[in-house]
């Protein structure tokens, strides 16, 4: 057994780590409403913008942007992964990743190129480790508050090579923040586009007040009246959205974090505990043995004489 | 009773305004355009300037857009205002910097090995060093 002075050291060890987890947990608590007063700030433009593309594409212009058309030969993807920049958030990062593996690996065997740009330091770490697939764009330390413009960069890159034909396909992975226990780690069609006719119904039933009284479709046609034109109008709004849509994601992995370092550091503390806990129980056994050994030698000394 | 629009100015980052008003007056693409209650739908690239909200009140709200879209339907106005100024040549020059990025994280993969990296190594070595301490426990059982 263990002498006393060396569970000593193992206890006050332990109890300076829970230190340290109770601390992150607290300060993951705290940041968990910014982030997620961030994520609802966010919300109007993106829908805004839905809105807006959802009418002009079935607006009467005879217009179609490639953003908008679906290719049927797929010879190469991208995948925009948004990761975290820290650790200690549990499996928030491994398990977003093991669901990508997979698809990737998917369009690797059917001989599809894989591009992938990285959002956050661990995506970078881990995607630079990976073989065969090409890391073409990345940006890390967003920090506490993203800026769109921190994004702007890979989201251009990807956007480019979609337009140019480099890529038939664009995926944006992320972990989907669904409430302080549960992120769901969500790998989403980016381009083209998935405006199905259902998601148009459903915008339409959703009751958009500024629609109310103009009946899409059904024979009263009506159209916007395009400053400069349809396309150049169009373009702007489509990349404004997808950037949109991008720094969304962004938004719910940050809450995703936090909420996933809270719970991990909770638990985290809480077998800190049972670690001390059993380790005091030791000590005090130990102690006491080394008692009671004491007094029976100072007993059997004494009737020795 | 005065008619009225609703308006809407959001961002990307945050909700700006809300609110009804009598006219709102925007520096649109190819001119200046006031839109009062309803104007038949229209939507327009915005040039960096003022958005100028009529509120029923009589009051005169400014706010400042660096860019960004005008979408008018008869009874709301939406502005989609960006988030800062931004330009082809800007984003041209973030999308190289996102590169360059990529680039150097993929030169360093055999160099400095990055903190993230080693963690994960340590991981990796902690799990096989566990597993080894398995083994031996069951092989002395």
């Amino acid at each position: 057994m263990a002498s006393g002075r060396e569970i000593k050291t193992k206890i006050k060890s332990t109890q300076n780590m829970r230190k340290v987890t109770r601390a992150l947990e607290m300060v993951s608590a705290a940041k968990i409403r910014r982030a997620q007063d961030l994520m609802k700030a966010s919300r109007p433009y993106a829908r805004s913008m839905r809105k807006v593309i959802a009418h002009v594409a079935q607006a009467s212009t005879d217009f179609s942007h490639p953003f908008l058309t679906q290719r049927d030969h797929v010879a190469r993807v991208g995948y925009i992964v948004v990761s975290t920049d820290r650790g200690l958030c549990g499996g928030l990062n491994s398990n977003l990743f093991r669901r990508l593996l997979p698809a990737i690996a998917e369009w690797q065997r059917q001989g599809v190129q894989v591009d992938v740009v990285a959002i956050g330091q661990k995506a970078i770490a881990f995607f630079r480790r990976l073989n065969g697939i090409n890391l073409v764009g990345s940006v890390g330390h967003l920090g506490e508050k993203p800026k769109l413009e921190q994004l702007v960069g890979v989201i251009k890159v990807m956007m480019d090579s979609y337009t140019a034909n480099g890529l038939d396909r664009v995926f944006l992975a992320y972990n989907d923040f669904i409430n302080t226990m549960t992120q769901k780690p969500t790998v989403d069609a980016l381009l083209p586009l998935p405006l199905a006719a259902s998601e148009l119904e459903a915008l339409e039933e959703a009751g958009e007040s500024a629609y109310a009284g103009i009946k899409l479709g059904q024979g009263h046609e009506w159209d916007y009246i395009y400053e400069p034109d349809a396309q150049a109008v169009l373009e702007h709004v489509m990349g404004r959205y997808i950037e949109s849509v991008v720094y969304q994601a962004s938004l719910e992995n940050l809450a995703s974090e936090h909420a996933a370092r809270m719970v991990a550091m909770k638990s985290a503390s809480d077998n800190a505990n049972k670690v001390i806990d059993e380790l005091t129980l030791v000590y005090n056994k130990a102690r006491q043995a080394a008692i009671t050994q004491e007094i029976s030698e100072i007993v059997a000394g004494a009737a020795a004489v | 009773m005065t008619q009225t629009i609703r308006v809407d100015i959001v961002s990307a980052e945050a909700e700006i305004f809300s609110g009804e008003a009598t006219m709102v007056v925007a520096t649109g693409e190819l001119g200046e355009l006031g839109v009062t209650p309803r104007h038949a739908p229209l939507i327009t690239r915005l040039k960096p300037g003022h958005v100028d909200v009529l509120l029923a009140s009589g009051e005169r709200q400014q706010f400042y857009v660096s860019g960004g879209i005008l979408e008018v339907q008869p009874q709301v106005v939406t502005v989609l205002a960006d988030t800062a100024a931004r330009a082809a040549d800007l984003d041209e020059a973030a999308a190289l910097q996102a590169k360059k990025e990529a680039e150097e994280a993929l030169a360093n993969r055999s160099e400095a090995i990055e903190i993230g990296e080693a963690q994960a190594k340590l991981a990796e070595a902690m799990a096989q060093l566990q597993a080894l301490e398995r083994l031996r426990k069951n092989l002395k059982h």
